[in-house]
């Protein structure tokens, strides 16, 4: 298969901050890999960079396509009130004709199952649909490359399901290569292909793990899955590991209980 | 009908107590309404020529003063919204220009422009822009992180940005300020018809004091407050349709 993206020590840094310290992998044509680490690692700057929101202070991005498309995680704000679901659907398309505009919208709305919401208002919908709408938008746009950046973290748990498997079945029918990046273990093994697991800032690459699930996943048996458990306790094993900030702070936590029952004690 | 009536009682008995104040006091600087109503009935019913004549141009130049200040207060207000580097050189010299009492300006502007519709449209322009261009840029401004980005990836062109993001997302802050302009206009356009012309309401209210033609000069007044009120209307309608998308005009109308 070839590679869609190429990312070759990618580094970054904000002032004496080092956000992303080196960064080389691949996403191959019609994959979907999850990058997953500790909050406040750089998966934010590393997304930023691919997309182009940022130059990055080192390193390279190459995508094999002409334009890619990010879904956000606040759909609220991404999302534009002023305009119906259909309008925000074609709002990267205004440069083609206004009827291809029309039935790609329409195709992409059918897609999310949102054809009867296309006339509404997005925050006349749940936080759920409308983050269908910005998945809809993306995928209208016929990205070479669809991020995502910790799509689902605001819906609750049933809704974030729901979504997961949507975005299962829509990457498969349509062969969208997908980069997810999200903080999320169990989402990470249970969306992806393949899991890049990163550690504490400066964000490094701990693991590259290929994800040893059937293409067909299920919400309830995929999760009791033996493989499935295993490679989740190797995900957070790696991130503890790798992730020095949480470390760090059980550690002092630990040295913290242990010099208070000490005093206590003497 | 209910909300109707609670929102006039008020004012309608105002009028009546103002109209028994006039008939008791008997004073000719303070006519009661009747007689301010008579007055306005004889001056611009029954002479219509004074409503094309006096009325329908100051009318004319509120709007035209307000419309060119509009446009250009928020064609000048998205571009300088948008770029730190312009705001940062232009926005003292703003704060200064916006500082300057719009009255004070019409004596230089009557020798710019020697009195006449050009004078009276400059003072007006002059005056209302502020708001506008200040309102705008500030919602221009505050386009939301998350929307600037979306507008980056999908790499919209520039006239989709400014048009089609950055207007739109400023315009309940730009329709504040066109509301305040509004009010503004018709307070210049009375000023600067009191001086270097001899026709709209400005002047009338000026021949009529100098005639002493109290009742005439108290409808002229009575005028220019039903104008603002009914400009005012007719803007807040349209504000409302053009904001209709908010969430919470919704809620409003669910009210």
């Amino acid at each position: 298969m070839s590679n869609m993206l190429e990312v070759a020590d990618l580094g970054h840094t904000y002032g004496d901050y080092e956000a992303i310290g080196g960064l080389t992998f691949n996403v191959r044509a019609g994959e979907l890999v999850c990058v997953v680490g500790p909050s406040g690692c750089g998966k934010s700057t590393l997304l930023r960079t691919i997309s182009g929101l940022i130059a990055p202070s080192r390193g390279d991005v190459s995508l094999h396509g002409s334009h890619l498309a990010v879904v956000f995680q606040d759909y609220q704000r991404s999302l534009f009130p002023w305009l119906t679901v259909q309008g925000n659907v074609e709002f990267p398309l205004r440069s083609l004709p206004r009827a291809e505009r029309r039935s790609r919208a329409a195709e992409a709305l059918a897609w999310v199952g949102l054809s009867a919401a296309a006339k509404k208002r997005p925050w006349q919908l749940s936080g759920g649909m409308q983050q269908r709408v910005a998945i809809a938008r993306a995928l209208a746009y016929r990205p070479a490359l669809l991020l995502m950046d910790e799509p689902f973290a605001s819906v609750d748990a049933q809704t974030r399901f729901e979504l997961e498997d949507l975005l299962l079945r829509v990457r498969r029918e349509h062969d969208t290569t997908v980069l997810v990046v999200t903080h999320d273990i169990d989402e990470s093994v249970y969306l992806g292909d393949r899991i890049l697991v990163l550690s504490g800032s400066p964000a490094k690459l701990v693991a590259d793990l290929e994800v040893p699930l059937p293409a067909e996943r299920d919400q309830v048996t995929t999760r009791t899955d033996e493989a499935f458990v295993a490679l989740r306790s190797k995900v957070a094993r790696l991130l503890n590991v790798g992730g020095k900030p949480t470390l760090d702070v059980d550690k002092w936590a630990a040295a913290e209980r242990e010099s208070l029952s000490e005093t206590v004690s003497s | 009908m209910n909300k109707f009536l609670q929102r006039w009682t008020v004012f309608a008995g105002l009028i009546v107590v103002w109209q028994l104040a006039g008939m008791a006091a008997d004073d000719p600087f303070f006519p009661p309404p009747s007689e301010i109503v008579t007055a306005a009935w004889e001056w611009w019913v029954l002479e219509p020529q004074n409503v094309t004549e006096h009325i329908l141009p100051s009318i004319g130049r509120l709007l035209s003063g307000w419309a060119i200040a509009s446009v250009i207060g928020v064609a000048l207000g998205l571009l300088l919204g948008r770029s730190d580097r312009a705001m940062e050189y232009a926005g003292p010299l703003l704060v200064f220009l916006r500082s300057i009492p719009p009255p004070a300006l019409v004596p230089v502007f009557l020798l710019l422009f020697r009195g006449g519709t050009s004078m009276q449209l400059a003072t007006i322009v002059f005056g209302v822009i502020w708001p506008v261009l200040l309102n705008t840029v500030d919602g221009a401004r505050s386009v939301d992180v998350t929307k600037v980005d979306t507008s980056a990836v999908f790499r919209i062109p520039r006239h989709q940005w400014i048009l089609g993001v950055v207007l739109p997302a400023a315009s309940p802050k730009i329709f504040a300020g066109l509301r305040v302009s509004l009010s503004l206009s018709l307070v210049l356009m009375v000023i600067s018809e009191l001086v270097g012309t001899d026709n709209g309401i400005g002047s009338q209210l000026m021949t009529a004091q100098r005639e002493f033609d109290y009742t005439r000069m108290w409808a002229g007044i009575v005028l220019l407050g039903v104008l603002g009120y009914g400009l005012n209307t007719a803007l807040l309608a349209v504000e409302r349709r053009a904001l209709a998308w908010q969430p919470r005009s919704r809620d409003e109308q669910h009210a």
